[in-house]
């Protein structure tokens, strides 16, 4: 046999949305927010663990974290969660079946699950998008 | 007559087709080579490419056959997004660069050749066919088996698949991952678990539902974008997450596969309606009867 | 079909932790707002609110609860990931078996704390 080429996408191919659809965009967006999510709970369970120094070994702890960076890492993992929440509660609903529609006869012009689940999606990434900007508007008083 | 068949070749735009050219016998590296083609009315990409290897580059390779978006021959990545070459008219690119590269997740055999072996080994993976628990009543039929209209509805859809595996390009999954089932196969898998004639289940759920089956599906929706015959393998997959979450929590009842159907008793025809044709099944006496 | 379980404890996982971390996230980073309607006292993170919470049994529950469905969510979706590199059979049983035992590790550790710090209020 000749030789072949290999032409595997990988890593860009699930990043990179390209001309797909909205769907391809959330896809890989609630990966990178879930990534994010887990690393922030993991450090979570450690920094919180610091109760057991007692209230000055606590009160220390936070002056770290009050710094900027990390309220701004903060506010990145309220807007992180925000979008896999909303997202994902449309997940889990698509993925036992609703909001997609049946299958039936095709005929042209064809009408497919992610087709006739759009505006539903929109509805979804609306609402995800409100929930960020009233974190947004919390996150503004904390600065002041 | 004459006049109107010189419109119809009449040249509306000159497009630059780039077109990625690989030679596994050559010394040549993968590279972008660039034709410039004449369009007419209703000139498809397969179209351009064939104007191509008549008149500028006949060593140009790629895989077509049937020119009317059937057999799923001539599936491609043409300006980003996985196509049949024979579906898209150049004019419908709205552009004037039409660029085209072999379908993506396959090993490339040669030009626009993709190996598809990958996506047919999966397929059958699935053992896309009727099994039935009476195999004697498979190889000698004595009727047909049940159906009803919406029992067919219900799969028809996912059983329109002409394997061009585009979904299997445009999929996320596939993109990283060898293992994967994929769109492709996944949705071969549940077009039988979902038919009402089918009692195989047992023996497709060890791939459907194994840790390189369904659950690797997160609803990207790019197969069921690019599907040509409107197949929809997202929602196929969806259906049969569906069908194992229900059952996983004792919601869904296991269907009873459907019976062979009993042959009409006491029919008399209507005397001016034409004979109907011989049987295929059941018929004592027939020509297929070994 | 063991793949299947697993994810259908995805699922209910992700349903326990919306409604917990939905609220755990209002109270935590909506403070502000929820102070300025005259809810709370506006930093959650003060010590004396924070130990006044850690022993309380209904928090700790919760606490542990969360941890629990968090990090299986969580560890399950990374494994997903992992799943989807073409590893070898073996690397793939090897990441499984790394992602469950930190899991573990971390839910024993997580749950210690929280018990250890409601139990001293009992003193």
């Amino acid at each position: 046999m000749q030789q072949r080429l290999k032409n595997r996408l990988g890593l860009l191919g699930w990043l990179g949305g390209g001309r797909y659809g909205l769907d391809r965009y959330a896809y890989a967006l609630h990966r990178l927010t879930g990534l994010g999510i887990l690393a922030y709970f993991i450090m979570h369970i450690f920094v919180t663990g610091k109760r057991l120094g007692g209230p000055e070994q606590w009160e220390s702890t936070m002056a770290v974290f009050g710094s900027l960076f990390f309220k701004v890492g903060e506010f990145l993992v309220v807007l992180a969660f925000a979008f896999h929440a909303i997202n994902g509660i449309r997940l889990i609903l698509v993925e036992l079946g609703w909001l997609i529609g049946k299958p039936g006869a095709p005929s042209f012009p064809y009408s497919y699950s992610t087709l006739r689940h759009k505006p539903l999606f929109i509805v979804f990434m609306v609402f995800a998008a409100v929930l960020m900007i009233i974190s947004g508007a919390d996150f503004y008083l904390i600065l002041k | 007559m004459n006049n109107s068949a010189t419109q119809d070749k009449a040249i509306l735009k000159t497009v630059k087709f780039e077109i990625l050219r690989y030679n596994p016998a050559g010394n040549e590296s993968p590279h972008l080579e660039n034709y410039s083609v004449p369009v007419t009315k209703g000139m498809t990409v397969l179209d351009g490419l064939t104007w191509i290897k008549e008149h500028l580059d006949s060593s140009l390779s790629w895989r077509s056959s049937c020119r009317m978006g059937i057999c799923g021959s001539c599936g491609m990545f043409i300006n980003g997004l996985p196509r049949l070459a024979c579906n898209n008219q150049i004019v419908h690119l709205h552009s004037d660069r039409v660029v085209v590269k072999p379908l993506p997740n396959y090993d490339i055999i040669r030009d626009l050749v993709p190996d598809l072996e990958g996506l047919f080994s999966k397929h059958r993976s699935v053992k896309p066919y009727l099994i039935r628990k009476d195999v004697s009543e498979q190889d000698k039929p004595t009727g047909e088996f049940f159906q009803s209209e919406q029992e067919l509805l219900n799969y028809i859809q996912f059983a329109y698949c002409i394997k061009c595996g585009l979904c299997m390009a445009a999929c996320p999954t596939v993109a990283t991952s060898e293992e994967y089932a994929g769109p492709q196969s996944l949705t071969a898998g549940w077009r039988y678990l979902s038919d009402t004639r089918d009692e195989g289940a047992s023996e497709r759920q060890d791939v459907l539902y194994s840790s390189h089956g369904v659950y690797r599906c997160h609803f990207a929706g790019a197969c069921s974008q690019v599907c040509p015959k409107g197949v929809d393998p997202a929602l196929a997959i969806q259906m049969a997450k569906r069908d194992a979450f229900m059952k996983g929590f004792g919601f869904g009842k296991e269907r009873k596969a459907s019976s062979v159907m009993s042959p009409v008793q006491d029919w008399t025809p209507r005397g001016d309606i034409p004979n109907a044709p011989e049987k295929t099944a059941g018929n004592t006496g027939s020509k297929r009867e070994p | 079909m063991r793949e299947s379980r697993l994810w259908f404890w995805h699922i209910l996982s992700a349903i326990v932790i919306l409604v917990l971390l939905g609220l755990h996230m209002g109270t935590k980073h909506l403070s502000e707002l929820l102070h300025m309607i005259g809810i709370g006292s506006g930093d959650p993170v003060q010590s004396a609110q924070v130990f006044h919470r850690s022993q309380q049994a209904v928090y700790m529950i919760t606490y542990i609860l969360l941890l629990g469905t968090g990090l299986f969510h969580g560890l399950y979706g990374l494994r997903s990931i992992f799943f989807e590199l073409s590893l070898s059979k073996t690397l793939e049983k090897l990441i499984g078996g790394v992602l469950a035992v930190a899991g573990i590790a971390l839910f024993v550790y997580g749950s210690y704390v929280a018990v250890l710090l409601f139990q001293t209020s009992g003193v």
